[in-house]
């Protein structure tokens, strides 16, 4: 009786899962996948607890401790929401590692289940993926958090040395198939997966980090699957296979957004050898101050803003929506250019966005925007670079050539906000900033908003 | 038992294109909150961490589901609790 209860528990609960990410599809049911979420949470835990025979002292400890530690990580910044997504998965990893390798020593000793061949690969499955999704989760949030250099990190044979780990814990993995007796070899694959997790993402760059969170999104994903596998259980495959589909689509989204493969985010080492091309060049680059900017803004019909992780890093969102504000009161129309790979994680944006009370509807995506923007008045470049960079349409020795852009260069005049001249990442010039119709206004995003916000309000006093 | 293999990868294949199709129509304004909420969902993997924790076969594999369910469960918390918070930002215009 008591295992039909669980099954069916088990059951509602992939069920609500499925509900639960179908009302994402629009704001305004979004809430309510949440709930499902819970409600099926909440049926798989009760379900599980009905399991006869289960001592309850560790697993309270456990789910309190848990809780200590979740609610906390839930209230961080939203500019620290990548971070805190990484460690996540650093968490999922770390519980499919430690079950596995808890199982595996259970069916070694005599204690669990007989380790059979499709056990024992399901088993190495599962710690090969959690160990290398908790290092590497680590990692990512580390450098996330610039604990770690975010620069990418590259040495001679890289690529050979890591694969060549990889490759030696999945052979371990099929001599444990066939002799799964041998213990060593179950701790040499879960040594090599860790040790695989950290070199995967040290030569990973900051901007390369929305692909690399989505690609550990799906590993703690599968990494559930096998757990699955293990435990015989079709929940776990179900909602695994749910995260791992859905991380494996958002890389999808951010590659294509770069015009780049997996092979050559994971293995490019994006950025690192960038020559000097074409220097000694003097091009000079018109500069402006938030007088000017004012100015322009405000005898625009229309504004796109481009937002980028420069906003992120200047905490500058909420002088953004001010100056949204200032222009929409003057009757311009205001609309925001989200590039999918803007920030460090999909979706950083519009988030940021959002919270700083834009209306979302005013949160317009790449393709969407660039046919309007040959009409648009004023492009205001908040903290982004690569995404307006236009080389990338046409600069075939480009490190960038190929990547979708936003066409800020199309409108009539552009208003970029930067610290200093320095090239950003992967030291790419951008030729947006030496355009005849940009003015580039030097300083930190938040101040000179807040500036460019000062004069709009002041001149609604009046002098003209 | 190899029935039971087969009808777990019957659900696997069938889970993952639901996935995809499920997915591919969120709106892409909420791919953070889709990946917060995925990663509170994946974290099902409390439902094994408990089994290995309760079960209490040996002290090491009760210390090792007792660190998987803190882990799990702080996925589930922070996971569903941020995306909430996430997603009562996201506003239409005009509305409060």
């Amino acid at each position: 009786m008591a295992e039909h209860l669980t099954q069916a528990s088990y059951l509602i609960a992939a069920t609500l899962f499925i509900l639960s990410l179908r009302w994402l599809n629009h704001p305004s049911t979004a809430r309510r996948g949440v709930a499902a979420g819970v409600a099926g949470m909440a049926a798989a835990i009760i379900g599980t607890l009905l399991h006869p025979g289960l001592g309850y002292g560790p697993i309270v400890v456990a789910m309190i401790v848990g809780t200590i530690i979740g609610v906390p990580l839930s209230r961080v910044p939203l500019t620290a929401v990548p971070q805190r997504t990484a460690l996540s998965h650093a968490f999922g990893g770390l519980a499919a590692a430690l079950v596995g390798t808890a199982e595996y020593f259970l069916g070694v000793s005599g204690n669990g289940e007989a380790l059979t061949p499709f056990r024992t690969g399901a088993l190495s499955a599962e710690v090969i993926l959690g160990g290398l999704t908790f290092t590497g989760s680590l990692m990512a949030a580390g450098k996330l958090q610039e604990m770690i250099p975010t620069r990418p990190i590259t040495y001679k044979g890289q690529n050979i040395i890591n694969l060549s780990l990889f490759a030696i814990a999945v052979i371990a993995a099929v001599y444990l198939v066939a002799r799964p007796d041998q213990w060593w070899l179950f701790v040499l694959i879960l040594l090599l997966s860790l040790a695989f997790g950290v070199l995967l993402i040290i030569p990973i760059g900051g901007a390369d980090m929305p692909t690399v969170i989505s690609l550990l999104n799906s590993y703690a994903g599968l990494s559930a699957v096998a757990m699955g596998f293990v435990l015989e259980n079709k929940v776990l495959i179900v909602a695994g296979a749910l995260d791992g589909s859905s991380g494996l689509i958002l890389s999808i989204i951010m590659c294509r957004a770069m015009n780049r493969s997996f092979t050559n985010v994971l293995f490019g080492a994006f950025g690192q050898v960038q020559a000097a091309g074409a220097a000694g060049e003097a091009k000079t680059a018109k500069s402006g101050t938030p007088r000017d900017a004012a100015d322009l803004l405000e005898n625009a019909g229309s504004v796109v803003v481009v937002p980028g992780y420069g906003m992120a890093v200047a905490q500058a969102q909420h002088r953004v929506r001010e100056i949204y504000d200032q222009l929409t009161k003057r009757g311009v129309d205001v609309k925001f250019a989200i590039h999918p790979v803007a920030g460090r994680m999909p979706g950083h944006m519009n988030v940021l966005l959002a919270e700083a009370e834009l209306p979302y509807d005013a949160l317009v995506e790449m393709d969407d925007i660039n046919h309007d923007l040959p009409q648009t008045d004023v492009v205001l470049v908040v903290g982004a670079n690569d995404v307006v960079n236009p080389a990338a349409r046409h600069d075939k020795s480009s490190p960038i050539f190929g990547m979708p852009i936003i066409d800020a260069d199309k409108a009539k005049a552009c208003i970029a906000i930067k610290r200093s001249m320095n090239p950003g990442f992967a030291g790419i010039e951008n030729e947006l900033y030496y355009a005849d119709n940009t003015l580039m206004v030097f300083g930190d995003a938040k101040g000179v908003l807040g500036d460019v916000v000062k004069e709009l309000s002041g001149e609604s006093g009046g002098i003209h | 038992m190899h029935a039971d293999l087969w009808s777990m990868a019957f659900v696997f294949v069938l889970a993952t294109f639901v996935g995809f199709q499920v997915i591919q129509n969120v709106s892409r304004l909420l791919h953070t909150p889709l990946m917060s909420l995925t990663n509170a969902i994946s974290a099902i993997a409390v439902v094994g961490s408990i089994l290995i924790a309760g079960e209490q076969r040996t002290t090491f594999s009760t210390v090792l589901g007792t660190i998987a369910v803190a882990a799990s469960m702080t996925n589930i918390v922070s996971g569903f609790m941020i995306t909430d918070r996430m997603l009562k930002m996201f506003r239409e215009r005009g509305r409060k």
